[in-house]
């Protein structure tokens, strides 16, 4: 069962509904104790880094979070979730994220329009079986003021805005998608589905 | 590269799709979810519903066409009209809204854009502009639906919006919306050179045409359109295949 983390920032709805439409059973949960019941872990988000880390502190959902990529069970983040899995974040000051994932999270630079907003292509830099039925240079809808810098050899694909950002990665267990899966129609429900199979 | 987006615009009024002329004439156009999966599968990058009185008469927006166009689309979703406070934007985007647009509560209490965008961040806040021409080179901002003059230059306002923390700027040009005679380029380039968000043009879509100069000569990053679209003047599909032919990178 795949359990789909409440920090109350948003709305979790469309992300259940894409795993509904890819056939994979999810709850959506703010509760530690039914969220470590879950085989498979989605930390999604939008909103600011800081107040989502407060968020997830003030539920005991980090600690959560961070035992369950401990324990090699599959995790995935997706737009703020991905960038939480970072070390830290420049996000209107210092955060410091869950440090699952070594790197950080910058903000665009002012030749390009922020936020960088909607559809986008993904290039596949390694293959994995998350991308399993995803073609390059494939659209996906995009929102989001900053990007990560991973300092490890994780990305999986790369997305070009002027320059070119991480779009997804994968560290063994750990998954993250900067753009939304459950807003990018065939692409977005194809990646859903294989992190479901996984 | 990123796409340029074209988005139909639902105007809703008491939970049905109507588009106006200049604002005033009302003509009933279909129900807001099956145009909503209409256009999804069509291939629109983007849907706006404008529910177009709520602001005026004091009518609080449309939670249930929010949560049932959730269900059914797969594509974004921006909801704007009688949104006022940070719990009316609250209640949207939990029902399943991506974005909240606000106009009249924005002019009345500019904090209303910084207090969104702290809470839920910049990218779900889009503020519309209804811009009149008064002079050559000069725009005031309207609200109430465009009923209600006010004090603002429209350049002026698009940058505060900006240093407020507004995600997009959605502009619409009120001598042109309705008329079918082309977006008005010369407010909507004033507009982008002045801002660094996106800008979503607004007001006069009338033929293929103008979607491209909107793109072209104005460097917009999406068009707004209703009318050609929804009595099926032009499909999404060959606005797109228009597009592309004109070098314009739109989403396949």
């Amino acid at each position: 069962m795949i359990g789909i983390i409440d920090y109350h920032l948003n709305n979790l709805r469309s992300v259940q509904k894409a795993f509904e439409k890819v056939g994979a059973e999810s709850f959506i949960s703010d509760n530690a104790a039914e969220l470590r019941k879950a085989d498979k872990l989605i930390l999604p988000g939008v909103g600011a880094f800081g107040q989502a880390m407060l968020n997830l502190q003030s539920l005991g959902l980090d600690t959560v979070v961070k035992e369950h990529a401990a324990s090699g069970k599959y995790l995935l983040g997706i737009c703020l979730g991905m960038q939480l899995l970072f070390t830290k974040s420049y996000e209107l000051g210092d955060f410091n994220g869950l440090n699952l994932v070594n790197g950080e999270v910058k903000i665009f630079p002012s030749t390009v329009k922020v936020p960088h907003m909607g559809w986008n292509q993904v290039e596949i830099v390694r293959q994995s079986p998350i991308l399993n039925g995803v073609e390059e240079k494939s659209f996906v809808y995009f929102v989001h003021s900053y990007f990560v810098e991973p300092k490890e050899n994780v990305t999986l694909t790369q997305t070009d805005y002027g320059f070119k950002f991480t779009s997804i990665i994968e560290q063994n267990n750990i998954f993250g998608i900067q753009f939304h899966p459950e807003k990018s129609q065939t692409t977005g429900l194809q990646l859903l589905k294989n992190f479901s199979k996984l | 590269m990123l796409a340029k987006r074209i988005i139909p615009c639902l105007d809703v009024d008491k939970g049905r799709v109507v588009k106006g002329t200049n604002f005033l004439e009302l003509i009933d156009a279909g129900d807001p979810i099956e145009q909503a999966k209409f256009y999804d599968r069509e291939g629109a990058d983007e849907l706006i519903f404008l529910d177009i009185t709520a602001s005026s008469d004091n009518r609080s927006t449309m939670i249930d066409v929010v949560r049932r166009t959730a269900e059914e689309v797969s594509i974004p979703f921006t909801i704007g009209g009688g949104i006022r406070t940070t719990d009316d934007m609250r209640e949207m985007l939990r029902s399943g809204a991506d974005k909240v647009s606000i106009n009249t509560a924005a002019v009345k209490n500019s904090q209303i854009i910084n207090n969104g965008a702290e809470n839920f961040g910049v990218q779900c806040i889009v503020v519309a502009i209804d811009a009149k021409k008064i002079a050559d080179d000069k725009w005031k901002v309207f609200i109430h639906g465009g009923r209600t003059e006010t004090e603002l230059d429209v350049i002026e306002w698009a940058q505060e919006c900006e240093q407020r923390g507004a995600g997009e700027i959605l502009l619409t040009s009120m001598d042109r919306d309705g008329t079918k005679d082309g977006y008005d380029i010369t407010l909507l380039k004033k507009v982008t050179n002045a801002v660094r968000i996106p800008v979503i043009a607004s007001g006069g879509a009338g033929t293929l045409e103008h979607l491209y100069y909107a793109f072209n000569d104005a460097d917009v990053d999406a068009v707004l359109a209703a009318s050609i679209f929804h009595f099926r003047q032009f499909t999404i599909k060959q606005a797109k295949e228009f597009l592309r032919s004109k070098n314009i990178l739109v989403r396949t």
